[in-house]
């Protein structure tokens, strides 16, 4: 591999997305999950969901500032770094663009407006509604954004003549066939993440031996969403596997290893290729690609063979899909398990066994991992085209030779981002205590009932 | 209108709104930390903090809307300006990424008040970012960005060594604390607070006299830049001195400690002619005699599609504007301080 500007473009890119995508995907979902605490505590009266809410919502801030931040990173360096492809592709993909930011500003003010509003209206139900234009600021953000990377995947909406997109219909490009399963699972994704994450903190705080009645609701609202929201991904997760053998078959045959077309095709896990592209040692479960392609046993899946070898995705992209699968199959067996915990034997009276929390507490970190293998299988998976069948990413790079030592200056800024951010948050709810500020706030509850 | 210049007049006033929301934001920091280390950070700190809190990322939005806007309508631009502007354009957004985030941890992270660190941080990338972010109006002048055998380069000797580079920055400066200080002083009179009043307006008017010379240097600057831009200008000489008037009035009322809601609509329009003025003058090229908004633009279908978003966009966007303001910038008992800061 040379450093060539290509290269360091794709790494820098790969690089900023890496770190926005997880603040992006708290963006979208922790405000649906404050809106549901604060739901339960107008509906039940009970100031301990309110106090969630407020708790939450001080931490998010704080994520949302590196969304904010690192999100204008990459939409900077769209022009910076590929400004053939925005001079060619500019003239599709504009509309999304822009109104990806509208949405984004639309989020910004209302933010801005809630956060500030805590105990200003007489209803407190008031406060929850500037709640909403948040999340749907957040989530229609997400929404344009992908149908932008969806166009890169299955391109439709122009036709390229001598270099440039003419007869363009902006909503066709918006709306290919791949953005109902991309927009769907990224949102879905995004929720679970954040779910997760906050039924880790939950799970957290009773591993440390706290007691009062606080965490046990704080777990029990997110790891129910946690389960709802993952098992939603897991099924749209289908959705996209029949999409791809339809739309992007060498996307799925290279993340399956599957090199011949045929039917009856089989699903391998994990194994490695040796050099005639033979799989050893991996699990193969008869029919389950064929499944997973078509619901029926005998549906035909294209294999890479039919694709020319400069075409062909990388093969490493198998165990990405193979872990992302992993991941996302505990994400839902493990709130199930929370769920059915006075099944289990010797657990009657329902009380939370510590592997249990621990298994909760990973939910984040594994919801995490998960969101990136799926980012970089989609990513990788498109390799080596920037829009597919029409332009190459090498051809869209700048041609700048100081791409390396701006790949450096942003490593040193998001390792200094990220860490300072977790140092602050860590700090932000160490400093005040739930329990002092129930008393503060005169909320009972510092015992168990 | 064509749709070209529809275009471009879009993003021209998003680009005057950045002008001035940015410079209050950007100057606010700067004082903010001035005021912490000098002493007066009991007068003036707090009505700003007050002010700054709920908007900095309304902010933000402002500069990547024009960003995106102008590659949409004008992908050209992205081509020429996006290779040529690596380097800048990556010093500029990481600055701009250090503030926001430091901001951020200052305001609802940090559990001591006023952080140091984070004061320094924001206060000098305040002072960085305008600066940066201003050499790119005379990069747009020409002469600077080349093409050789299809490869974009920024002629960095050029640049440095140019007056008007220079003279952009200084005008930048200047008029960032400029306006950041007419608009503060006239929150702090709208909050009743006398102490932190006087500073400001000090600010104020020591600021104003840098601003003036400054435009006037960068103005006539512009004709050894590029003389056709300069002779655009003077065709239109009306509108700089309806800014010189704007200016004087707005300085004089300050001075008087008159009518200071008008004051800063003084502000706006002084810097509104001179930027539309400008502006103006400075078509049909975004980059001098490289992309026009003529050849550049866009196919019409997506003008017009991006031109029927933006007037749907407006129609949600101004009356959260309108929300905006009047809950933090026109509600007496928030600007006063007597309403809970944050949750």
């Amino acid at each position: 591999m040379s450093y060539d500007p290509v290269t360091l473009s794709r790494i820098l890119t790969g690089l900023t997305l890496f770190v926005h995508i997880v603040f992006a995907s708290l963006g979208v979902g922790v405000p649906l999950m404050i809106a549901l605490a604060e739901w339960r505590g107008i509906q039940t009266q009970d100031p301990h969901y309110s106090l969630l809410a407020r708790r939450w919502a001080r931490g998010f801030v704080i994520s949302v500032a590196v969304g904010v931040v690192t999100g204008t990173s990459i939409g900077l360096q769209l022009s910076l770094l590929w400004p053939t492809f925005m001079r060619v592709a500019g003239h599709a993909i504009a509309l999304p663009l822009f109104m990806e930011t509208f949405a984004f500003f639309i989020e910004a003010i209302f933010l801005g407006i809630y956060l500030y509003t805590w105990d200003r209206f007489k209803r407190p139900m008031l406060h929850l509604l500037l709640l909403i234009p948040v999340a749907i600021g957040s989530s229609a953000s997400a929404f344009f954004i992908t149908t932008l990377n969806a166009f890169m995947n299955t391109p439709q909406g122009f036709t390229l003549k001598n270099g440039v997109f003419t007869d363009v219909h902006p909503l066709i490009a918006m709306f290919n066939p791949a953005t109902p399963t991309k927009v769907s699972h990224v949102l879905a994704s995004s929720y679970t993440v954040s779910a997760c994450l906050l039924a880790g903190i939950a799970a957290y705080s009773l591993l440390m031996g706290r007691k009062e009645a606080y965490f046990k609701k704080a777990l029990k609202l997110t790891v129910m969403s946690a389960f709802i929201f993952a098992l939603s991904t897991a099924i749209i997760g289908d959705f996209s596997g029949k999409f791809l053998a339809k739309y992007q078959p060498e996307k799925l045959a290279a993340a399956e290893w599957h090199f011949e077309t045929r039917r009856e095709a089989p699903l391998v896990f994990g194994g490695v290729l040796d050099e005639n592209n033979k799989v050893k040692y991996g699990l193969e479960i008869p029919y389950a690609l064929s499944i997973l392609a078509g619901n029926k046993p005998d549906t035909k899946v294209i294999g890479l063979n039919e694709f020319p070898e400069d075409e062909r995705p990388p093969l490493f992209i198998h165990y990405m899909f193979d872990l992302k699968v992993t991941i996302g199959i505990l994400l839902v067996l493990i709130p199930f398990l929370y769920m059915v915990r006075r099944l289990l034997p010797g657990n009657r009276h329902g009380g939370y066994p510590k592997w249990l929390l621990l298994g909760i507490l990973l939910l984040g970190p594994l919801a995490v991992v998960a969101i990136e293998l799926g980012w970089l299988f989609a990513e990788f998976g498109r390799q080596p085209w920037i829009v597919r069948g029409y332009m190459k990413v090498g051809e869209a790079a700048t041609t700048s030779n100081n791409v390396g030592s701006m790949l450096l200056l942003f490593a040193l800024l998001y390792i200094v981002l990220c860490g300072s951010c977790v140092i602050v948050l860590a700090r932000l709810f160490r400093s005040k205590d739930v329990v002092d500020e129930m008393r503060e706030l005169g909320i009972e509850g510092g015992t168990v009932k | 209108m064509s749709y070209e210049l529809v275009g471009i007049t879009v993003l021209w006033t998003f680009l005057f709104g950045y002008l001035i929301v940015a410079s209050v934001d950007f100057g606010a920091g700067f004082f903010s930390y001035y005021s912490v280390i000098t002493g007066h950070e009991n007068k003036v700190h707090s009505i700003i903090q007050r002010y700054l809190s709920p908007v900095w990322e309304v902010t933000n939005v402002f500069l990547i809307f024009f960003v995106v806007g102008l590659v949409g309508f004008f992908p050209d631009s992205a081509y020429y300006y996006g290779t040529a502007l690596l380097i800048p354009g990556s010093l500029v957004t990481v600055l701009l990424a250090l503030r926001g985030a430091y901001y951020a941890y200052n305001t609802y992270g940090s559990s001591k008040e006023d952080n140091k660190i984070y004061m320094a941080i924001y206060g000098a990338t305040g002072l960085l970012i305008p600066a940066a972010l201003s050499t790119i109006l005379a990069i747009s002048e020409g002469g600077i960005i080349t093409e050789v055998n299809n490869k974009v380069h920024l002629n960095w000797g050029s640049f440095f060594s140019n007056p008007y580079t220079w003279s952009v920055i200084i005008l930048a400066l200047v008029s960032v604390l400029y306006i950041s200080a007419m608009f503060l002083t006239y929150y702090a009179d709208k909050a009743g607070d006398r102490a932190a009043f006087e500073v400001l307006r000090g600010y104020a008017l020591w600021w104003s006299g840098p601003t003036i010379l400054a435009c006037v240097f960068a103005f006539f600057q512009i004709n050894r830049q590029n003389p056709e831009h300069f002779s655009n200008m003077l065709g239109i000489a009306w509108v700089f001195i309806l800014s010189l008037i704007c200016y004087l009035v707005a300085v004089y009322l300050v001075w008087k400690r008159r009518n200071l809601g008008w004051t800063f609509i003084l502000v706006m329009l002084q810097f509104g002619f001179a930027w539309y003025g400008y502006g103006h003058s400075h078509l049909p090229y975004i980059l001098y005699k490289q992309v026009s908004i003529h050849e550049s633009f866009t196919n019409e279908t997506m003008a017009v599609a991006l031109i029927t978003v933006f007037i749907a966009g407006l129609f949600v966007l101004i009356p959260s504007l309108i929300i905006l303001l009047r809950l933090f910038l026109f509600d007496a008992k928030y600007v006063r301080g007597s309403s809970p800061k944050k949750g």
